[in-house]
């Protein structure tokens, strides 16, 4: 799994079928030590009603599909969690309530 | 598998993995002389890591190859704690 923060939200309408009702949002690669982007962008889908500015885990590949939100629809990128603390070394490098 | 540094833990409060108690580690992936890649991902632990160690970390649906994470939505987990690499004759890791 990696770190990511939340960024945007994506629109489509004409789409798999499967895919309708799930929310698909944008997701920005962080660099846990500084916990700054690091400019790769992704599309996952959200299983955790997930909002924009939040930090999130995001499951990669067929590990996408095995949630309840997901299941049986064409995604490799799923946001599995809201992230509430990551420390490094026993030092916080980010708190979501101090965010 | 990767070699990876334990470099930290990440909390989630809210979830969809279903695993009670999980623990995530943030690891550093790194070479087996411990030479950290700057490359971070988070994996499940399973077997009571702690900071600072060399692991071993599974990845993709292999991950999923375990008690804990069998059939959730795992894609990284830490599967072993090294004691000891021998490179070429030589140890070049000792826990």
């Amino acid at each position: 799994m990696f770190l990511g923060r939340v960024i945007g939200t994506v629109v489509s309408t004409r789409k798999e079928p499967r895919t309708e009702g799930v929310r698909f949002l944008l997701v920005e690669r962080l660099d846990p030590p500084t916990m700054a982007g690091k400019k790769d962008y992704l599309v996952a889908m959200d299983a955790v009603d997930a909002g924009v500015g939040e930090v999130v885990l995001c499951a990669s590949g067929s590990a996408a599909r095995l949630t309840a939100a997901t299941e049986g629809k064409p995604t490799d990128a799923a946001i599995i969690g809201i992230v509430d603390d990551v420390d490094i070394g026993g030092e916080a490098v980010y708190r979501k309530d101090r965010a | 598998m990767i070699f990876a540094r334990v470099a930290g833990t990440v909390v989630l409060t809210q979830r969809v993995d279903q695993v009670p108690g999980a623990k995530f580690l943030l690891v550093e992936a790194c070479t087996p002389r411990q030479k950290g890649r700057g490359e971070y991902l988070v994996a499940l632990d399973v077997v009571g890591a702690g900071e600072g160690e060399l692991v071993m970390v599974a990845q993709g649906p292999s991950a999923r190859n375990t008690r804990v994470s069998d059939r959730r939505s795992i894609d990284a987990v830490v599967c072993g704690i090294v004691d000891l690499v021998e490179e070429r004759g030589a140890v070049v890791y000792r826990k």
